[in-house]
């Protein structure tokens, strides 16, 4: 393990900083989880995100960085190497179309997960169906990004793997808590298979929690 | 530019739209040649919803047949492919987390920007008030810098086209003044170098162009 002096501050459950700690875990890299409460957030935060005051905030060479998608890409070329493991593609085009499917998710699923965790509930149903509709391109994009292989990066995990798979227990929560399933076999076979073959990567294992600890933390916010 | 020829480049835009107008600022920095298939949006052609099934918007640039949609995406594209003209992304590590960072920024901030003058009540105090806090960040962002990208023109300030050209434009129409001059010196300052430079002289559409386009469609809300 590569000894850097890197801190991320975060949480275990968020999914943002989940992607952080399996890209750098996937570079090897040793780094230090520094906790927050978000709910009573530290100077060290506020100082190192003053932008957004949100987690995850990466910190190394004495430099604050934040975004998880963007510390995500600095990982990838900061810790980069002929030998060592890649995130994003090689090839440029591979690279956008990841990149997209990326920005597609935060942009088009994230704030739907939001809004059933945290809004009013007799918004849920429609907000269910709104999920899983939004999920269904993603099946092309497996498709297409995997070409047969297990993952959108091929035979090993990558950048679009690592953006998505971070929020897959969140997901699994609330199919759990509303009865509903969202990644169905049926509309999107690949995805289900996708997300098995993820959970079963030791990053999955070491760093994206259970569907329990979200619905525990569900409850608890929507009590 | 050996080969450059070869390649075959179009862009499905609107030369009114800053997000198709940033892909041509990018195109041009890298003297990539291509054609501009001007979209109507109110009425989009079947070769756009083609290329761009999700979204269905422009810009999408189709390289050699393969499509691209969403404009940081396609500028991050053209970077990485045509390798000489102007870098628009710095080289280290740092420096290119931190572009992606402000090109981000900004590009969030361009709805609440805009609903700061087209929109009312509630939704535009509510807009005005982010508008406000954005304006200040990216003040204080400027602090001894030319651009945001630095000396040169880098990817937030091609993202930060709309703030360049089209915000003060918006504003004008529609007589309501949001980035004054007293509050943000440094932007006035840096939308001043942006206009005048060599590459945004080339790119962007003409003021006067755009002022009557906006006339057209814009009347003030109150």
């Amino acid at each position: 393990m590569v000894s850097s002096g890197v801190q991320v501050l975060g949480t275990t459950f968020s999914p943002f900083v989940n992607r952080v700690r399996i890209s750098l875990n996937l570079k090897s890299v040793n780094f230090e989880l520094i906790e927050e409460n978000l709910a009573a957030k530290s100077d060290l935060l506020l100082k190192s995100n003053p932008v957004h005051k949100k987690v995850p905030v990466l910190i190394h060479d004495g430099k604050c960085i934040s975004e998880s998608l963007v510390i995500v890409e600095y990982i990838d070329e900061k810790w980069s190497g002929d030998d060592g493991v890649s995130i994003l593609p090689s090839d440029p085009y591979d690279r956008a179309v990841a990149r997209f499917w990326a920005a597609y998710f935060d942009d088009k699923v994230v704030p739907v997960l939001f809004k059933l965790s945290f809004g009013p509930e007799s918004e849920r149903v429609a907000l269910i169906e709104q999920l899983a509709e939004g999920l269904v391109p993603l099946e092309e994009a497996f498709m297409t990004c995997s070409k047969g292989k297990s993952y959108f990066g091929g035979d090993n995990i990558g950048y679009t793997d690592i953006a998505l798979g971070s929020f897959i227990g969140w997901i699994k929560a609330i199919e759990k808590m509303s009865g509903i399933k969202v990644l169905a076999e049926a509309k999107t076979p690949g995805l289900v298979g996708w997300v098995n073959k993820f959970l079963s990567t030791d990053a999955a294992k070491k760093f994206v929690p259970e569907l329990e600890v979200y619905v525990e933390l569900l409850k608890k916010m929507q009590a | 530019m050996a080969g450059y020829e070869e390649e075959e480049v179009k862009l499905f835009g609107a030369w009114g739209s800053p997000f198709s107008s940033r892909v041509e600022i990018a195109l041009k920095m890298k003297g990539v040649k291509y054609q501009l298939i001007e979209e109507d949006t109110g009425n989009k052609s079947p070769l756009l919803l083609k290329y761009n099934p999700v979204h269905k918007k422009i810009p999408v640039l189709l390289h050699n047949g393969k499509p691209i949609a969403e404009s940081i995406v396609i500028i991050e594209y053209i970077d990485d492919t045509w390798k000489s003209g102007t870098p628009i992304l710095p080289q280290h590590p740092h420096q290119r987390a931190m572009a992606r960072f402000w090109a981000k920024y900004i590009d969030d901030k361009l709805v609440p920007m805009w609903k700061s003058i087209r929109s009312t009540g509630e939704e535009q105090e509510q807009a005005t008030k982010e508008t406000e806090e954005a304006l200040r960040t990216l003040e204080n962002e400027l602090q001894g810098k030319k651009f945001f990208g630095g000396e040169t023109i880098g990817l937030a300030d091609i993202i930060a086209n709309f703030l360049g050209l089209w915000f003060g434009i918006l504003e004008e129409v529609c007589e309501i003044k949001v980035l004054t001059q007293d509050k943000y010196p440094r932007i006035h300052q840096w939308i001043n170098e942006y206009v005048e430079s060599s590459v945004m002289k080339t790119s962007l559409p003409k003021r006067s162009e755009l002022l009557s386009l906006f006339q057209t469609y814009f009347k003030p809300t109150k």
